[in-house]
């Protein structure tokens, strides 16, 4: 096939970069050769667009024993014990074929996890969409957050990993391109630590798993492109994923690792072969030549052509020292799987692909995975479109704002979504979905995992630097909630076109806060995964940085964020805020109530909040506090209100002595503070006041009513189970699902 | 006594059940792989939840044709105790070792959250060590766990009360509220419900160790005899 500029054009590669890769190969490229360029070199596999930046990014401590550039990050948890952990998104899958797009993410960084050896013990999932109300396109809205959640249930629940928390937003910016971030976390001993690298030259390279087929042919280019009409075209672009077929993939690579004959592995993600190939030779320094005959294929008349960009799941690729393979495929026959020797790994550091000898694609390693085009595109200030100055807030009908915001889309009960989900599998969670953190045990020893996962495209739409390290501070401050120290971060960073210099500009800070609170709160981040162009028709999302944060914590009996009983005092530690109209205008308040996005971000101070979190470790540690509970999105008054959820009915009497006005005491979202309940509340001062953090007493728990006053004022009086109905089942009532009706015995 | 946990491709609550067993109960327990065509010296046997073999063509269709069902069937004519836990449970029914089938949930989508149920007779190796009619607060997680069979089985079951266990809210269409039933003899039980995640103080659930103690003991006191 002649490569001329309309078949360069269609594989997404510049003149520049075509350019490049005449000057790196000294020749024209072969069809194959280009196919194999374009996904190496696409925005998904190499990015182009924001490496340079992402280089500011902290990425060590003493626990980090692997960093980003591997298939994982994996952090030190003591007794030799280690965790490896990474989020994916798969966004553009999702909303062309929704269950199969969002399936096949959840098992991509499944692989991720156990190539490194590690078994998988935890997900979580962050989803957004757009709104289930509205009038055009909420339907299919609500198809693509149904096929989307089937998906992750499909996948997960069959594979054995419990999906244990995570968030789901709806926001009319994500109407059109939705955002599936998946996060994985697995554990194993140091020892047990595998690398993607083809080290070894002479050593066998063996394909294991599924067969070869022609499906998601280009899907890492079709993620680096926008949508447009076309787009829909493209659905064979998506992979059909087969949760059955990874779970024998996971078994029987832990047992293959466990011979000792395994030089290498890595998972065949984007862009399968070529990927797993080039990656793993150019870490090692080595060269690799396979003769694609031996490609275990379930179609007839592939080109390599097909077979090198060929995204079928499950497959994965590793090097055995050569002599030992058949120790190997014994383990890969017991499982009933396909384990074949397609090559071996070389000296001359070239990607060699042959079919029946004949050579089809040669390569230096280092060109496709090294030497990608790195772009410092310019930038010059964040789109933005919400004003500064928001309307005069004087709605007064508290009690009545206050059931809008527990029953509106972001803030209530997902119990619609996670009970679909297995959070129990492997009988290992502690705390599940609805916690602040997700906790998940290490069994064989004393210590706990905790995660949480957020992000917040209001907050980043208005100020991408502010936004993004109140996310980190949120994210940390859920762990220590659980009484867990945040050890570690991935992340996931969603934005839209970066030729555009205002996105680009929204990338640069985000990147630029993310790093600026991963150091001061010393949680480096290992690795994670970047989501450009995610655009319909011109229109981008919000900036949308996802960060998944991990921390330790002794094993015990999670405290959990409900109310235990009457007559504990309600103590808010961090104390009340004191913003300003501004830093009311990107709340869920000014989303729910008044429809509208106006000023900045609630205000951070990074030394005041990393000392409320020492503070409430301290309390959690020392079983000082009854419960604990972030205030989060919605504010005090909300997250007043879901303490009051837990299975007793205990609800609140609440008496503030502010100056704020009602609307702001209730619903700013100020960070640095969280509300707990103690018996002991001298001892919660004594502990705040130790690390120099304020803490206001505003009440007692009482039986099932919410009652809040400001000095003679009554603000809300409401029965807790009023709300906790209108909380639980808002989003079933969105989604018009049928109810089942109870039949008692 | 042991405790012989089966392990089909695609069981993923085998390891599950073999903690609450060794770990929680301190009691042996061994894993059984597949293709073996003997279960060797255990006094009980668990089929644990999961997807064997995928779940494909209809859940435990496939396992029941796999040399390990042959060994559980013999052992089962012989006495021995057998417990089907969700997939197990499915297991049991397409191997006709129970009757009735396990299908779609009514609400056509897969359910994981815990269920009260009720324990309906405790004349039975599973269910001794508990009271009649006490509740259990138990984990379920399936996508097909609505019970059925014909009105003449379900009046059988009842009259010789072989509903073990009952749902107090439905939650996902099981006739009669079923959660769990015994075969004819008595010792082989199927249940949808997860005793063995309900097994340890730190999950915040030991409510399941009714059952499972009861198996244990019941298997140790045959074991003696």
């Amino acid at each position: 096939m002649k490569i001329t500029p309309d078949v360069i054009a269609a594989h997404q590669l510049t003149a520049s970069e075509y350019d490049k890769i005449l000057s790196l190969l000294g020749r024209e490229p072969t069809i194959t050769e280009l196919g194999i360029f374009s996904v190496m070199w696409s925005e998904h596999c190499s990015y182009k667009s924001s490496r340079i930046h992402l280089k500011k990014l902290p990425t060590e401590s003493r626990r980090v024993l692997q960093g980003p550039g591997e298939n994982a990050g994996i952090i030190d948890i003591g007794d030799g014990i280690a965790i490896a952990f990474k989020i994916e998104s798969h966004n553009h899958p999702s909303f062309i074929e929704p269950f199969q797009g969002a399936a096949t993410g959840v098992g991509g960084i499944l692989r991720d996890i156990f190539t490194m050896g590690a078994r998988p013990i935890a997900v979580m999932d962050s989803i957004r969409f757009g709104r289930l109300d509205h009038p055009q396109t909420g339907e299919r809205n609500q198809r693509i957050l149904e096929g989307v959640v089937s998906g992750i249930a499909h996948y997960g629940n069959c594979f054995g990993v419990p999906t244990v928390g995570g968030e789901c937003v709806f926001e009319e910016s994500y109407d059109g391109n939705p955002l599936v971030n998946v996060f994985a976390l697995g554990v194993f001993r140091h020892d047990e630590i595998f690398y993607g690298k083809a080290s070894g030259v002479g050593n066998s390279v063996i394909y294991v798993g599924a067969k070869t087929g022609r499906d998601g042919i280009h899907g890492a280019s079709m993620a680096s492109a926008e949508f447009t009409e076309e787009s829909k075209q493209k659905r064979p672009n998506v992979q059909v994923g087969d949760p059955f077929m990874e779970k024998l993939l996971l078994e029987a690579c832990l047992e293959a690792m466990k011979t000792g004959a395994i030089v290498g592995i890595q998972d065949m993600g984007a862009a399968g072969l070529t990927s797993s190939t080039c990656e793993m030779g150019s870490r090692a320094g080595t060269g690799i030549e396979i003769d694609l005959q031996y490609v275990p294929q379930r179609e007839h008349g592939m080109t390599p052509y097909e077979m090198m960009l060929s995204e079928s799941q499950e497959r994965m690729l590793l090097v055995a020292e050569r002599g030992r393979e058949e120790e190997v495929f014994t383990v890969f026959r017991k499982w009933g799987l396909d384990a074949v020797n397609i090559g071996v790994v070389t000296n001359d550091g070239m990607l060699r692909v042959k079919n029946h000898g004949e050579v089809f694609a040669e390569i230096p390693n280092r060109a496709l995975a090294d030497e990608a085009p790195k772009y410092n595109r310019p930038f010059t200030t964040p789109l933005r479109t919400a004003p500064l100055n928001g309307p005069d807030i004087h709605s007064r009908h508290l009690a009545a704002d206050l059931k809008k915001l527990l029953a509106s889309a972001d803030l209530c009960s997902k119990k619609w979504i996670y009970e679909q989900y297995d959070y129990q599998v492997r009988t290992n969670t502690l705390a599940g979905p609805g916690s602040d953190a997700a906790i998940v045990r290490i069994k064989g020893t004393n210590t706990s995992v905790a995660m949480a996962l957020d992000g917040n495209g209001r907050y980043c739409a208005l100020d991408p630097r502010e936004g993004t390290k109140l996310i980190v501070a949120e994210c940390c401050r859920n762990l220590s909630t659980v009484g867990a120290l945040p050890i570690a971060t991935t992340n996931n960073l969603n934005f839209g076109n970066p030729e555009r210099p205002e996105i680009m500009a929204q990338i640069v800070e985000s990147i630029e806060g993310l790093a600026e609170a991963c150091k001061f709160f010393e949680v480096p981040v290992t690795g994670g995964n970047v989501s450009l162009y995610n655009e319909t028709l011109g229109t981008p999302i919000f900036p949308t940085p996802v960060v998944g944060i991990v921390g330790t914590l002794e094993t015990a009996i999670p405290l959990g964020t409900d109310f235990k009983a009457a007559g504990s005092s309600i103590v808010v530690i961090g104390g009340l805020g004191n913003p300003d109209c501004h830093e009311l205008g990107g709340t869920q308040y000014a989303k729910v109530i008044h429809d509208l996005m106006w000023g900045k971000p609630p205000a951070l101070n990074m030394d005041y909040e990393k000392r409320v979190q020492a503070t409430i470790r301290e309390l959690v540690r020392a079983r000082a506090v009854d419960s604990a509970h972030d205030v989060g999105e919605g504010g005090l008054a909300v997250a007043l209100a879901e303490c009051c959820f837990g299975p007793r009915n205990i609800g609140a009497d609440v008496h503030f002595d502010s100056d704020l006005n009602p609307e702001i005491l209730l619903f700013h979202e100020g960070p640095s503070r969280i509300l707990v309940s103690t018996g002991d509340p001298q001892k919660v001062f004594a502990v705040a006041s130790k690390n120099n953090v304020e803490a206001v007493a505003i009440g007692v728990t009482l039986e099932a009513r919410v009652v809040i006053r400001n000095r003679n004022q009554l603000l809300i009086d409401s029965r807790v189970d009023e709300l906790k109905d209108l909380w639980s089942h808002s989003l079933e009532h969105l989604l018009h699902n049928p109810v089942l009706v109870n039949t008692n015995v | 006594m042991k405790v012989g946990v089966v392990v089909f491709p695609g069981s993923n609550c085998d390891h599950d059940a073999w903690y609450a067993v060794s770990q929680n109960l301190g009691q042996q327990a061994q894993f059984i792989w597949h293709d073996s065509s003997s279960l060797g010296d255990i006094g009980a046997v668990i089929l644990p939840g999961g997807f064997s073999y995928g779940d494909y063509l209809r859940c435990g269709a496939i396992a029941k044709f796999s040399p390990v069902m042959q060994a559980v069937k013999r052992f089962a004519q012989d006495g021995g105790l057998v417990l089907g836990i969700c997939n197990g449970f499915q297991v049991l029914t397409e191997a006709g070792l129970l009757p009735g089938a396990l299908v779609r949930n009514a609400t056509l989508k897969f359910v994981c959250k815990p269920v009260s149920v009720q324990v309906v007779t405790t004349d039975s190796p599973f269910t001794h060590q508990a009271v009649t009619r006490q509740r259990l607060r138990l984990p379920v997680a399936h996508g097909e766990g609505c019970y059925i069979a014909d009105e003449a089985t379900l009046d059988r079951l009842e009259s010789e009360d072989r509903v073990v266990l009952r749902y107090h809210v439905n939650c996902n269409g099981s006739m009669r509220n079923i959660a769990g039933i015994l075969n004819a003899g008595r010792n082989v039980m199927g249940m949808m419900p997860h005793p063995e995640r309900a097994a340890d103080p730190l999950v915040g659930n030991t409510d399941g160790l009714a059952i499972l103690s009861s198996l244990v003991n019941a298997g140790i006191t045959a074991s003696k005899s």
